[in-house]
């Protein structure tokens, strides 16, 4: 491939086996001879004759415009572009044949890809004969595709290990039988909602009769009461309100943004209204009820879950007391609730209209506690 | 690493011998999908039971599913990655042979933990090497006829025609004998050493 004229044919086809990518250049600049594989890259025809600097732009050293100087580059370390193709990096290093030896006068500047080797090829369509045989560019190429295959695999497995940890975390969340959140899910929240700052109100709800449903139509029958109760109680607070079961028949509900009694009025009348349609099964159907104990957060100053978890304890205590099916919300009792309420009164301002619509007649346990600890201001459920 | 071995006979017995086969002798050994995953480590005893009962149950000699399972490995498309990375190894079945000895060094290259038994090649003159694998089992695996069928599938692939033939195993290693009768019997499958999906 090399040019005749400077090099002999030996110098020339050992250049060629070992530095597939030379270029052989004459005393005035010109390209008299280069490797195969350079060939190839430039365009076949089109290299010999070409000024050398007319071909190839050095970017390092830089303001190499003549002979002379690319004659002063002997021994260093090139950066350079073909002008046609200058995507890729080439790199490499220019030696002057001395004088009155064979080839004398004439420079060779052996060149190879650097990191750019990867598109090269591909884009060449460049084979592994066509590097010398002391080159890595086989190497390199052949890790990088090993790498990226290990890598490919690494992101498939992240991806199936993401997958399971959401999927754990979900299960460990979620209360398996109805599907609502879990107490635990329901402590984070609740924690995470105080420390935001914003306002809300916290709901408990105990359904009223349920033990009797499950003692007397067994499991089955609880559970499924228990699920329909979780739908429906779903199905009539937002998206962003979050229902936990914390115990057999009982639930919290958070309600973000509820600031106001009237707010809660209208939310707990909806969940005792959705509870109480009957549940069937197909042959029987099963009539529950609840009680609705609230609070707001505005009413806990030092904000602490305990605290406003006991006082809607407290309500839905009361809320049990005042004859069930109804709600109560917890007062603020030392003054430090917005102006305008009543403060310390636990009074109800409404008696409980709700009482119980359907199911036996059984009056709760503990009722000498409840009554003690009514502290809910009634509200009207209808 | 046994996870990618175990894999590899996933997929093998699955596109050679269908899914209810292969859900069958899992199901009966008890193991689980935990042991088919690539880059996590698992009981080296799994794919030894796994390859003892495939062997019971499809009414084959293990070493003769081995060889299967090399060949499958380089020649089906679904795992062309594997014979893209062996295809580096040289331009020609001759040069790839010589790489063989290289080829511990490379997987360990690829994946830190895929630690193969050396492998020495031997040339006898008129086209006959010599493929000594050290008997070092390689995860519960015995890889000597493992590699007697990926050399056959990469015989092909470079679309060279030669003679194998597995010569079993003494005390330190398995033998293979290979006589390559002619390098450029066919065109073999195109190999462009840009071409892998995986470059950038």
């Amino acid at each position: 491939m090399s040019g005749a004229g400077a090099l002999t044919r030996a110098q020339a086809a050992m250049l060629d086996r070992f530095c597939p990518m030379h270029v052989v250049i004459g005393p005035t600049g010109h390209v008299v001879g280069g490797g195969p594989t350079l060939a190839r890259i430039v365009a076949p025809g089109t290299m010999i004759g070409a000024r050398f600097l007319d071909l190839f732009e050095l970017t390092r050293p830089r303001a190499v415009q003549d002979v002379a100087a690319l004659r002063a580059l002997d021994g260093a370390r090139l950066r350079l572009r073909l002008r046609a193709r200058p995507r890729y990096a080439l790199k490499g290093q220019l030696s002057v044949l001395p004088p009155g030896e064979a080839g004398g006068g004439a420079m060779v500047v052996d060149l190879a890809f650097g990191i750019s080797v990867v598109d090269a090829v591909r884009d060449f369509g460049l084979s592994g004969a066509g590097f010398a045989v002391t080159d890595l560019a086989t190497e390199m190429l052949y890790l990088l595709e090993a790498k990226s295959l290990a890598m490919e695999e690494s992101r498939r497995l992240n991806r199936r290990l993401e997958g399971a940890r959401v999927a754990a975390r979900e299960e460990a969340l979620t209360d398996t039988l109805t599907g609502l959140r879990n107490r635990r899910a329901f402590d984070a929240l609740l924690a995470r909602a105080l420390q935001g700052g914003g306002g809300f109100a916290l709901l408990h709800v105990d359904l009223d009769f349920f033990k009797q449903v499950n003692d007397t139509h067994g499991h089955a029958a609880g559970d499924l009461v228990l699920r329909v109760a979780a739908r429906r109680m779903l199905s009539v607070v937002r998206a962003q309100d979050v229902i936990a079961r914390v115990g057999g028949d009982e639930f919290v509900i958070l309600l973000p943004g509820v600031w106001s009694a009237g707010a809660v009025g209208t939310v707990a009348r909806r969940l005792v209204g959705a509870l109480e349609e009957p549940v069937s099964d197909g042959a029987l159907r099963y009539r529950v009820s609840a009680s609705v104990g609230a609070t707001l957060s505005r009413d806990h100053p030092d904000r602490t879950p305990g605290e406003i978890l006991a006082a809607a304890d407290r309500a839905l205590y009361a809320a049990k007391a005042a004859g069930r099916g109804c709600h109560r919300l917890h007062a603020a009792q030392d003054g430090t609730g917005p102006p305008g309420r009543a403060h310390g009164k636990d009074t109800p301002d409404a008696p409980c209209a709700g009482g119980i619509r359907d199911g036996p007649e059984e009056r709760g346990t503990g009722g000498a506690r409840q009554a003690t600890d009514a502290q809910g201001v009634a509200m009207r459920s209808r | 690493m046994n996870g990618l071995i175990n894999r590899a006979i996933a997929c093998f017995v699955r596109d050679s011998y269908g899914d209810p086969l292969w859900q069958e002798v899992t199901t009966d050994l008890g193991i689980d999908e935990s042991a088919f995953e690539p880059l996590m480590p698992c009981d080296p005893d799994v794919t030894a039971r796994l390859v003892a009962a495939l062997a019971v149950r499809l009414e084959r000699v293990p070493v003769d599913l081995l060889e299967d399972l090399g060949t499958y490995l380089v020649a089906q498309p679904r795992s062309e990655a594997i014979r893209r990375l062996l295809r580096f190894g040289g331009v020609d079945f001759a040069e790839f042979l010589e790489s063989l000895e290289d080829l511990p060094d490379r997987a360990r290259l690829a994946m830190a933990e895929l630690d193969l038994p050396s492998i020495g090649l031997h040339m006898q003159g008129g086209g006959a090497f010599r493929v000594e694998m050290a008997r070092e089992e390689c995860a519960g695996l015995r890889l000597g006829p493992v590699l007697l069928g990926m050399l056959r599938a990469m015989a092909d692939d470079y679309g060279a025609l030669v003679l194998l033939e597995y010569r079993g195993r003494d005390a330190a290693r398995e033998i293979i004998e290979v006589h390559l009768l002619d390098a450029a019997f066919a065109d073999g499958r195109e190999f462009a050493l840009g071409g892998g999906r995986a470059a950038p």
